[in-house]
C-alpha cells in the first residue's frame, strides 16, 4: 500500500503567533516546527503501513527550512520525503497549496493521502478537500478511527453530534483528526538512519507548475479583526423549572 | 570553529525535551516522594533507544555520538535528576566496559538486553573503605581451576537492586602486594550464589534512583567472567569513569538549567512591593549570573563531549566539566530556592527537590576534590621529575 502523508512546517505553536500588520498574514521567520496536528496523520500511516504492508511517503509544501518537518516525520519511521521549496510559492493561497501538493503526490502515485484535518496556523480546512478534487478521488474527512481490510476502507467520521461511519474503496484523501492515535516519539536509530533515507526536493519548474504561488493567489486576506467578545453567561435561577430549562437548552445546542 | 548543532543531534536535544517534559516531569515529584523506581519511564528511554544511542551499530548502538548522549542526558536531568542518573549510569558505567573492554563473547551475552534498556548493569568500584581512593580496594578475587572466587563489598552502587538489574562489573585485587595491588575487573551476574544486595539506602536525594550495598560470600564466576586484561582493573575503570563524568557534568548542566527555567518563571510571576520581583534588580543579577554560569558550564561540557568524538580521550577536559557542572549547579539550586523564598523550601514546587538532588553531584564519579587533583596533576605532570 502507497501512502502518502502530507506535513506542514507551522510557527512553533508554545510561542504566541503574530501577524504581519500590512499583509495581514502570519509571521513565519520565529522557529518552525512540524504541525503537531501531523504528528496524527503520520502515526495513522505508519499504522496502516505497518499492518498492510507498504510505506509512507512524506510531502510537504514549505521553505527549505521545512526539512526539519520531514526529517522528524522521516525518524519517526515514514519511508521517504518530499519537499516542494520555491521562492514563487510564497504567499501561496489553499487551492495554490493544494495543486502544488497533488502534483508532487500524482508523481509519486499514492492509495490513501493523509492530512490533518486542518492545520494549526493557517486552519482554513480545505486544502485536502481540494487535493481530493484535483486528484479525482474522494475525501473522507475527519477521521476518528480508520480500518482497512484489504479493500474496503472503514471509517468513523466525527460529527457535531456523534459519529458517521463511511467506507470508501481505495484511492481517497483522508483528513485525521487530533486523538485518533497516540503518535510515537522517533527512536534515536529514527534519527540517525533519517538522513539515509530517499529525500528530494522539488520546484515548481520540476512539476511543471506556473501560475502557482503568491502571484497567482486568487485569495486576499481582506482584513483581520478581533473575535467578538464572549457573551456572559445566562444564570438560571431555580425556581423549580430550572432543571426543565437546562435541560431544554443542552437540548437545543443538541448536547443532549 | 563551530558551535552549531547538527540537524541529528538537534533532533536528538527535541526528542529527549519532549519526552521528559511529557513523560518524566508530571511523574517526577510523585517517584521523589515514594522512592518508587521508573521502570516504566526506563522501558521508555529505552523505546527511544537511549541506551543504545552512543555505540557503534555494528555493536547494537544506533552510531550517536558523545555530544548527543550529552543532550540527552541534560534534557532528562532537566525534568528529574533520578532519571537522568539512571540513564547516565547505566550507559557510561554499565555498558561502556563491556564495549571497550569485553570480549566479542561477552559483548554477544549482555549487550542485547542493555542496550535495549531492558536490563540494567551497575558498576562496582567503591567500597566502605575505598572512595576516593579507589587503589584501596579490598575485594579479592582468587583463581581456583576455571573459576575466579570473588569475596568482599562495595558500597553505594547505583542501578544493582532494582527489577530489572541483571549484574554488576566490579573491580576486586587479584594479586600484588600492599601498595601495589593488582585489580581485575569481574562481571557478575545477579543471581549467582553468595551475591546479595542490601536494601535501598536513604538518601538525602536521587530517591528514585537505586543504590544498593552489594555483598560478595565465595562468589564464583567463571573464567570468561573476567572483563578486560587482569590486572588492568583499575586502568580500566579510570578510564570508563572518564566518560561517566562528561555525562555526569551534563547531567548538572540540565538541573541548573531547570534551575533557571523554575526561576524565570516564578520571578516574573510573584509580586511583593507592588511589582513582579523579577523587576528587582537582586533578582535578576542572581538570572545573569545563573545563566552565564549555566552557559560556561554546558560549553565545557560540550567541549569534554566533543573530544570523546574526535579521538576518544576527554582527558583533564573531562574533569573540568565535571567539576564546574556540578558546582555551577549546587549553585543555581541554592539561587533557585533563594528566588522562591519560603516556597522554595516546600515541596510543592520542584526546586526543593531539585536543591536535594543536586549536591551529590559534587561527589559521585570523583568528588570535586578528586577532580581538582586530576586537573592539578595534568597542569604540574610536565615538572615533575625534572
Ligand atoms: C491568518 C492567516 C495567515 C496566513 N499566513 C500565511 C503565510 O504567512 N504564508 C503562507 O504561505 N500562507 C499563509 N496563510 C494562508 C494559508 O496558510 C494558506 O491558505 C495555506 O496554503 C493553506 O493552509 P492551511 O494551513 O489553511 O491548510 P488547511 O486546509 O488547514 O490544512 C489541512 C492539512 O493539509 C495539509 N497541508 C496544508 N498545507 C500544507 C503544505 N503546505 N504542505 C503539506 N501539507 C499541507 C496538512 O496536513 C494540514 O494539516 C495564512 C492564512 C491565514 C488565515
Ligand atoms: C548516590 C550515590 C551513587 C553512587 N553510585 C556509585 C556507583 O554506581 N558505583 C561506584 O563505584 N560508586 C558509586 N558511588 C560512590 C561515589 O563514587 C563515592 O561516594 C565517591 O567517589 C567518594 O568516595 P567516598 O564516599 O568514600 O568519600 P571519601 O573518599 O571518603 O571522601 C570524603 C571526603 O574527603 C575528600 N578527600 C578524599 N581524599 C582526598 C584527597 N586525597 N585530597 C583531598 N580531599 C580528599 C573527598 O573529596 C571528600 O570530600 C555512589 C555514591 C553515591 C552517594
Amino acid at each position: 500500500m502507497k501512502i502518502v502523508v502530507c506535513v506542514k512546517q507551522v510557527p512553533d505553536p508554545n510561542t504566541p503567533g503574530q501577524l504581519d500588520p500590512s499583509t495581514h498574514r502570519l509571521r513565519r521567520d520565529g522557529e518552525v516546527v512540524l504541525d503537531p496536528g501531523d504528528e496524527f496523520g503520520i502515526e495513522a500511516g505508519l499504522q496502516l503501513a505497518e499492518a498492510h504492508g507498504g510505506d509512507v511517503t512524506v510531502v510537504s509544501m514549505a521553505p527549505e527550512r521545512g526539512v526539519d518537518a520531514i526529517r522528524k516525520a522521516l525518524a519517526m519511521g515514514a519511508a521517504s520525503g518530499v519537499l516542494i521549496s520555491d521562492p514563487l510559492l510564497e504567499g501561496s493561497d489553499a487551492l495554490s497549496t493544494a495543486r502544488v501538493l497533488a502534483a508532487a503526490i500524482s508523481r509519486e502515485g499514492f492509495d490513501i493521502v493523509i492530512t490533518a484535518t486542518e492545520s494549526t496556523d493557517g486552519y482554513s480546512g480545505v486544502v485536502p478537500q481540494m487535493l481530493a478534487g484535483l486528484l479525482g478521488v474522494p475525501a473522507v474527512t475527519f477521521a476518528k478511527s480508520l480500518k482497512y481490510d484489504g479493500t474496503t476502507l472503514r471509517v468513523l467520521r466525527q460529527t457535531e453530534t456523534g459519529h458517521d461511519r463511511v467506507e470508501t474503496s481505495l484511492p481517497v484523501v483522508v483528513t485525521v483528526t487530533s486523538g485518533i492515535n497516540e503518535p510515537r516519539y522517533p527512536s534515536l536509530r529514527g534519527i540517525m538512519g533519517a538522513k539515509s533515507k530517499p529525500f528530494q526536493t522539488l520546484t515548481t519548474s520540476d512539476l511543471g507548475l506556473t501560475d502557482v504561488g503568491g502571484a497567482h493567489a486568487g485569495e486576499t486576506m481582506v482584513a483581520v479583526v478581533a473575535a467578538e467578545e464572549r457573551q456572559a453567561g445566562e444564570i438560571i435561577e431555580d425556581d423549580g423549572t430550572a432543571a426543565k430549562r437546562i435541560v431544554d437548552f443542552l437540548a437545543e445546542k443538541k448536547v443532549i | 570553529m563551530d558551535f552549531e548543532l547538527s540537524s541529528e543531534q538537534l533532533s536528538v536535544r527535541d526528542l529527549c525535551r519532549d519526552f521528559a517534559r511529557n513523560e518524566i516531569a508530571p511523574k517526577a515529584a510523585g517517584f521523589d516522594e515514594t522512592g518508587e523506581f521508573p521502570y516504566a519511564i526506563v522501558a521508555g528511554m529505552g523505546k527511544l533507544g537511549l541506551f543504545a544511542m552512543r555505540f557503534s551499530e555494528s555493536l547494537g548502538g544506533a552510531g550517536g555520538d558523545f555530544l548527543s548522549y550529552c543532550l540527552a542526558i541534560e534534557e532528562i536531568a532537566r525534568a528529574d535528576a533520578s532519571c537522568a542518573i539512571t540513564l547516565a549510569a547505566a550507559v557510561s558505567l554499565g555498558i561502556a566496559p563491556f564495549v571497550e573492554f569485553g570480549t566479542a563473547a561477552q559483548q554477544e551475552r549482555w549487550l542485547p538486553a542493555l542496550l535495549s534498556g531492558e536490563k540494567l548493569w551497575a558498576f562496582g568500584l567503591t567500597e566502605p573503605e575505598a572512595g576516593s581512593d579507589a587503589g584501596g580496594t579490598q575485594s579479592r578475587a582468587s583463581r581456583t581451576g576455571a573459576e575466579w572466587v570473588i569475596n568482599g563489598r562495595k558500597a553505594f552502587i547505583t542501578n544493582a537492586g532494582t527489577n530489572i538489574s541483571a549484574g554488576v562489573t566490579m573491580t576486586a585485587v587479584t594479586g600484588g602486594s600492599e601498595g601495589h595491588k593488582q585489580i581485575s575487573c569481574f562481571a557478575v551476574e545477579r543471581g549467582t550464589p553468595g551475591y546479595t544486595q542490601g536494601p535501598k539506602y536513604r538518601k538525602l536525594g536521587w530517591h528514585a534512583s537505586d543504590t544498593r550495598e552489594l555483598l560478595f560470600d565465595d562468589v564464583r564466576v567463571p573464567a570468561d567472567n573476567l572483563v578486560g586484561e587482569e590486572g588492568g582493573g583499575l586502568r580500566q575503570f579510570l578510564r570508563i569513569l572518564e566518560g561517566g563524568r562528561v555525562g555526569m557534568a551534563a547531567l548538572s548542566v540540565g538541573v541548573a538549567q531547570a534551575c533557571l527555567d523554575a526561576s524565570i518563571e516564578y520571578s516574573t510571576q510573584r509580586r511583593q512591593f507592588g511589582q513582579a520581583i523579577a523587576g528587582f534588580q537582586a533578582t535578576q543579577f542572581k538570572l545573569a549570573d545563573m545563566a552565564t554560569q549555566i552557559e560556561m558550564a554546558r560549553l565545557l561540557t560540550h567541549k569534554a563531549a566533543w573530544l570523546f568524538d574526535h579521538g576518544g580521550k576527554p582527558g583533564v577536559y573531562a574533569s573540568m566539566a565535571k567539576l564546574h557542572a556540578s558546582e555551577v549547579a549546587t549553585a543555581c539550586a541554592g539561587q533557585a530556592v533563594q528566588i522562591h523564598g519560603g516556597y522554595g523550601f516546600m515541596e510543592d514546587l520542584p526546586v526543593a527537590r531539585y536543591y536535594r538532588d543536586v549536591k551529590i553531584n559534587e561527589i559521585g564519579e570523583g568528588t570535586s576534590e578528586v577532580q581538582r587533583i586530576l586537573i592539578a596533576r595534568h597542569l604540574i605532570k610536565r615538572f615533575e621529575g625534572a
